[in-house]
């Protein structure tokens, strides 16, 4: 047996390395340059951060951004949530298999589609575009995301648990609530930060949906890279990318954690069980 | 086991060697606790439950014995009202369950997996039915050390199910589902998670706790030997039907049909001949042998009818010397087999003609005089009580 990973390995886990994270140390490094122009290194400065905070123009768009994200991932994940239970719980209703699939279909849909008719509904409607109609669009999208994740945990998850609580007397919609929701939390936070995270960074959609007085983060980045770069954008581009990877660290070391303080645990009861 | 003489005045056979009061199944006036009437359950196109009937009786302790798919867990769902019947009725103390939903039916079950609730301590959980009824906290504080106390918990209350071994995760679930004083307790499987020695020593204690509460228990079980330990009558599953009803001995020394024969511990089954009847003896023709056996069977059928010969192997007599002249039901010969437990021994013997059958002697004594060994020419005999003719 060889040991260790040949240089073929090594070359390839390299360049496959650098080309997906080569583009963002690049620009994480750029949001620290003195100089104005986006190519020349001018020496190390924080001013770009200074500024972007003085943008009132970003940060509003930033200050939307979050909202429509809390607000959007939360109904995405009711709605998500009970789409999933539907699925794993419901038996077999009529049209099941349609409602499944209606539910997925924003996945593999094209965004600039989703979005399109999103606009056309609102249009058809009546309703004014703005900060709401952002939100609707993003539940909308994100919807799906959740009811996978929550269907996965729920098809694993012990029936028999829901079972034995409606045998000792509670109703279903208490069982779910008092037994089922705190088994499954994990995978409904999950389902929540995938919505948010989606909701964050998406342009498409939040384009189509979105009105006066309602530009998100992605949107204003956008329309103010097509004027020219700005090393602002730097900036708050990695902030953003600082957040999102903060968010993810804690949950895999949250995860950890409690996998390791379960095992001692279990342990711990094995020995005493031994002994 | 005096076989010869004697025997003719009596009419009917004692059967088996447990002598019990409780029998309130032969009370005509005794009301049942639950009654299932023509109860027929179909998934699909496969008929799990066909029409079974049967009545249990306060305070007893039924069994659902058979293999797995019989149908027997799926009978106790109808019961707990997470299936509903696609025909006949269930009821419970003279009510019918039809649409009564699980959480509002006075039966509590103690499920396979004991689906503890991972997220409460083993309190809480046993606490989780009392809460349902908004009973005040001192009450169920009072109820749930109560319990604690009965399965031997009383340290490991705040537990989480997780830090618990099987055995203790048992006890939990039994104590939760004990809590709410169910008007029958419903057990899938109760003890089907255990090693040996546990499982033996949690039967008796489910047996005194059921003496102690007084409550209607019903089993699930695919043991056997579980089965017959714990409970007061037996229903023996197949296809969804009750194949024979009645308490363990009657099962198992007067087993309906060679199923339940083969199903409830070993048996020798040789395809027979009625040769004649002289009520209760009848004279059976096997052809591992050319003398007529003598069969002591209240309900033989008329001569001429094929059956079968059943004879348990412990009831067979296995000896080295030749029988004295006359005597009756004797078969020759050889070892071919030998299985030593220890507190049984195990003789498999060849017949003449190469049927093979079970014969088991207790090791009564230490010492053996003639020890027997393979290869061994022996005689097989079994006394006319000891034999029982199937039909079917």
């Amino acid at each position: 047996m060889r040991k260790g990973p040949t240089p073929f390995n090594i070359a390839a886990i390299t360049a496959g390395l650098v080309f997906l994270y080569l583009p963002i140390a690049a620009l994480v490094l750029y949001s620290f340059n003195a100089s104005r122009l986006v190519t020349v290194w001018g020496g190390f400065s924080t001013r770009w951060y200074e500024s972007l905070f003085a943008n009132e123009a970003l940060m509003g768009a930033a200050w939307v951004t979050v909202r429509v994200g809390l607000i959007s991932a939360t109904a995405a994940t009711i709605l998500g949530t009970l789409a999933a239970v539907a699925l794993a719980r419901g038996g077999r209703f009529g049209g099941r298999t349609l409602f499944s699939g209606l539910v997925y279909a924003p996945m593999v849909m094209p965004e600039v589609i989703l979005g399109l008719s999103l606009l056309l509904l609102f249009v058809a409607l009546r309703i004014d575009r703005g900060f709401w109609t952002v939100v609707i669009a993003h539940s909308t999208c994100t919807l799906a995301y959740v009811a996978v994740v929550v269907h996965a945990r729920l098809v694993t998850f012990d029936r028999s648990l829901e079972e034995a609580a409606q045998d000792l007397g509670c109703p279903p919609i208490r069982t779910f609530l008092t037994v089922t929701l705190p088994n499954i939390a994990p995978a409904v936070a999950a389902g929540w930060m995938l919505a948010f995270t989606l909701s964050l960074d998406d342009l498409v959609v939040a384009s189509f949906a979105s009105g006066p007085g309602a530009t998100t983060l992605p949107m204003r980045i956008y329309s103010q890279v097509r004027l020219g770069v700005s090393p602002e954008i730097n900036a708050a581009s990695t902030l953003l990318i600082a957040a999102v990877a903060t968010a993810v660290l804690i949950y895999a070391i949250v995860g950890k954690w409690r996998r390791v303080k379960e095992l001692r645990s279990e342990a711990g009861a094995g020995r005493r069980a031994a002994a | 086991m005096n076989a010869k003489g004697g025997k003719t005045a009596r009419q009917r056979l004692n059967i088996g060697a447990v002598r019990s009061k409780f029998s309130p199944w032969n009370d005509p006036s005794a009301e049942p606790l639950v009654r299932f009437e023509g109860v027929v359950k179909r998934f699909d196109d496969h008929v799990a439950v066909d029409g079974v009937s049967l009545a249990i009786y306060p305070g007893e302790f039924f069994a659902l014995l058979g293999p797995s798919g019989c149908g027997k867990t799926t009978l106790m769902r109808l019961l707990a009202g997470f299936e509903t019947p696609d025909e006949g009725r269930i009821t419970l103390a003279g009510q019918d369950l039809a649409g009564q939903p699980p959480h509002r039916r006075p039966v509590n079950m103690m499920f396979q997996s004991y689906a503890l609730f991972p997220h409460l301590s083993v309190a809480q959980n046993i606490a989780f039915g009392l809460k349902q009824e908004n009973l005040p906290k001192g009450e169920i504080e009072a109820r749930v050390q109560q319990m604690l106390k009965l399965v031997k918990l009383e340290p490991l209350a705040r537990r989480k199910p997780h830090q618990l071994s099987g055995g203790q995760k048992q006890r939990v679930a039994l104590a939760r589902s004990l809590a709410k004083q169910p008007k029958m307790l419903l057990l899938d499987e109760p003890l089907g998670a255990l090693d040996k020695k546990l499982r033996e020593e949690t039967q008796f204690e489910l047996m005194d706790i059921q003496q102690e509460l007084n409550t209607t228990f019903l089993m699930v079980t695919h043991d056997q030997e579980e089965a017959m330990v714990l409970a007061d009558r037996i229903a023996v599953m197949r296809d969804g039907k009750i194949a024979q009803l009645g308490r363990p001995e009657e099962l198992y020394e007067t087993p309906a049909d060679r199923y339940v024969a083969e199903f409830l511990g070993d048996v020798n089954l040789f395809e027979a001949k009625v040769a004649s009847l002289s009520h209760p003896m009848a004279g059976i023709v096997i052809p591992e042998t050319t003398q007529p056996l003598q069969v002591w069977d209240d309900d033989a059928p008329a001569a001429g009818s094929t059956v079968w010969l059943a004879v348990r192997p412990e009831k067979l007599r296995i000896s080295l010397d030749p029988p004295p002249k006359g005597a009756v039901n004797v078969l020759a010969g050889e070892i071919w087999d030998i299985g030593y437990t220890g507190d049984w021994t195990n003789y498999v013997v060849e017949l003449e003609g190469g049927k093979l059958i079970r014969a088991a002697r207790a090791n009564a004594s230490r010492v053996v005089e003639r020890p027997i060994g393979w290869d061994d020419k022996v005689w097989v005999s079994f006394d006319p009580d000891a034999g029982v003719v199937l039909t079917r």
